[in-house]
């Protein structure tokens, strides 16, 4: 079964990233909430989706730039925790997440004397990202392929297939799990890599997984042979 | 075929050089010009001597051109310099005006005809003035965001005729109605400030530096200079010594027809008479080898400054795989991931007291020296600045 070989080929996109500032900056948490619903849609994935390509391997102790913010620079760790913990999977679409920023923000105000502002930190800069598509020219037909591929190849190709398909391009699914539903129709793998949650972890935590996934197949199946 | 791309595989992130051949064959043919004021010297320059070979081995017509200028240019561009990045230095009419017939003259002598033209900070910036078709582009290395009024409006005039400009850090941009993108600077890692050094090779220039390798080193490289805080880093050595025994490598240039860096080395030389584990080292300019050997046998690595442009001494030192304790000054803190690489310190006291947490956990400054070469290798490798140049050339369009 595994040995099948796909007609329709999976064929490797990377991605680069040319980071823009936009001319919004936040220096309390009010104007954090008032900025996050003013700015365009892209600065929101930048600021929570993005952050991965730029940590490629390393996790930081916050999954998004604004619970980062609010802990390193501002020093509140109370609405660091609630933003930490906000899981963009969660949320079909930006528009929902950009709204539960705002909600969680609002909610921690309104129970706070004060407005929590930079005192001796930076403030928050707002920035968006251009991305540049990349093919590869790496192609897998077999899951043996598929699998030795996604070993060595760049990693934000990893970045591109399971978060941008999926969160910016709107794809239903990301595109690792379709391919293997639709052309090698292993479906157990397909939905277990499409149940993998690429927020929890860095990229490498991710390309483990994935190898991990695929490896687990191809082991059952060598054994039955 | 070999490039000089494919002498980067062994040390850049997996799938790496092969991602950048792939995305330089979306720019083939196309000219990449860059330009500045030194052929030598800086960080910048550096950089360039690798960055346009490796552009050229990847089918970028890139050329590097340098502005030839007076003594009295040098002298205007320094006192702009210094304006621009905050200090009260004022400019006359008249060296606007040099500045001006320097840009002229050299206009006439350069050929500026390029797909995408990257100008560097201040110096060459009036050449846009002389544009005839390409995107041009202001890369901006210095800090912008407390500049003098009348250098920065007499700058911002030229950069408003750019597409777009490059800052390295968000906080060092001013307001500006053109495209503002973000690169961080980055180090060549086969460079002889960062190429992988023998054991012997490192003990001679210790002892040629006359620094004994008993006692643990708390390392800062910075210029001498009020701004880099060396006296905050002897605080900082005192307050670890009263715990832990060390000693402290002070390190180096910018002295030479310096009048303030000649009375901060001073003033360091007075505060370290009597104490033997004080090393206060003047290097010569360029002493690469010597930095090399010295971050690679320290144990921790301190950056203290209170202004900064990116500090990529911090980076450097991560690359050898040193934890690295630094304030929030430039480009520090972007370098850093606080508590995973190394820490992020507010004061003397802070320092001194993340310094002596890992003097007392050796296990914790492998890991976080570990983590950091792994950082550095992801985000402040030349590899990273040459994809974000060829990401530019396909993004951008030419008018």
């Amino acid at each position: 079964m595994v040995a099948l070989t796909a007609e329709a080929p999976f064929a490797f996109i990377g991605c680069s990233e040319l980071q823009e500032s936009i001319a919004h900056q936040a220096d309390d948490e009010k104007a954090l909430a008032e900025l996050i619903e003013e700015v365009p849609l892209d600065s929101i994935h930048f600021h929570t989706h993005s952050y991965f390509l730029r940590h490629g391997l390393i996790e930081g102790a916050y999954p998004n730039d604004f619970a980062q913010w609010v802990v390193m620079q501002i020093g509140d760790h109370v609405l660091g925790e609630r933003l930490a913990i906000l899981d963009p999977f969660d949320y079909p679409d930006l528009e929902n997440l950009r709204e539960e920023l705002i909600s969680i923000i609002d909610d921690h105000l309104s129970r706070s004397p004060i407005i929590p502002r930079v005192v001796f930190g930076q403030p928050f800069h707002f920035k968006r990202s251009r991305i540049l598509e990349v093919p590869i020219g790496l192609e897998a037909r077999t899951l043996q392929e598929f699998r030795d591929i996604v070993t060595d190849i760049d990693v934000s190709s990893i970045y591109y297939h399971m978060f941008e398909a999926h969160f910016r391009l709107r794809r239903a699914e990301n595109d690792f799990s379709a391919w293997l539903r639709t052309s090698l129709r292993l479906t157990n793998l397909a939905d277990r890599i499409r149940a993998i949650n690429p927020y929890q972890g860095s990229l490498e935590r991710l390309r483990s997984k994935l190898i991990s996934a695929c490896d687990d197949v191809l082991t059952s199946e060598s054994a039955k042979s | 075929m070999h490039s000089a791309l494919d002498e980067y595989r062994e040390v850049s992130p997996k799938g790496t050089v092969d991602f950048l051949y792939r995305l330089s064959d979306l720019v083939q043919g196309k000219s990449f010009l860059h330009l500045n004021a030194v052929r030598y010297g800086g960080g910048m320059s550096e950089v360039l001597r690798r960055l346009v070979p490796m552009m050229l081995s990847l089918g970028v017509e890139a050329r590097w051109e340098v502005l030839a200028g007076s003594q009295e240019y040098f002298v205007v561009i320094t006192r702009m310099l210094n304006a621009l990045q905050g200090r009260d230095d004022k400019l006359t009419d008249d060296m606007y005006q040099t500045y001006a017939h320097v840009i002229e003259r050299n206009a006439k002598a350069l050929k500026l005809e390029a797909d995408m033209v990257m100008v560097h900070d201040h110096q060459p910036a009036g050449l846009v003035d002389y544009r005839t078709h390409g995107c041009w582009l202001w890369r901006c290395h210095l800090d912008l965001a407390q500049p003098q009024r009348p250098a920065w409006a007499f700058l911002r005039r030229y950069v408003l005729k750019y597409d777009a400009a490059i800052f390295s850090l968000s906080g060092f941009a001013q307001r500006l109605p053109i495209p503002k993108f973000l690169m961080y600077p980055s180090i060549d890692p086969l460079s002889p400030k960062n190429r992988d050094m023998s054991r012997s090779e490192i003990a001679h220039v210790l002892d040629q530096l006359g620094i004994p390798r008993v006692k643990p080193i708390i390392l800062q490289v910075a210029r001498f200079d009020r701004f880099k805080d060396p006296l905050g880093a002897i605080h900082t050595y005192r307050l670890v010594k009263r715990h832990q025994d060390c000693q402290l490598v002070l390190a180096g240039s910018g002295v030479m027809h310096d009048p303030e860096g000649e009375a901060v080395l001073m003033e360091l030389r007075e505060a370290a008479a009597h104490d033997p584990d004080i090393h206060v080292i003047q290097l010569p300019p360029e002493a690469d080898l010597e930095i090399n050997a010295l971050q690679r046998s320290a144990t921790v690595v301190l950056q203290k400054s209170v202004k900064e442009g990116f500090a990529l001494t911090v980076s450097e030192a991560m690359w050898k795989g040193k934890p690295v304790v630094g304030s929030t000054a430039g480009g520090i803190a972007a370098q850093i991931v606080d508590g995973v690489t190394g820490y992020v310190v507010h004061s003397v006291e802070g320092a001194a007291f993340r310094i002596r947490h890992l003097l007392n956990n050796p296990g914790l400054m492998n890991r976080m020296g570990a983590m950091a070469r792994e950082h550095v290798r992801r985000n402040f490798l030349i590899t990273r600045q040459l994809g974000d140049y060829l990401t530019l050339l396909k993004l951008l369009p030419v008018p």
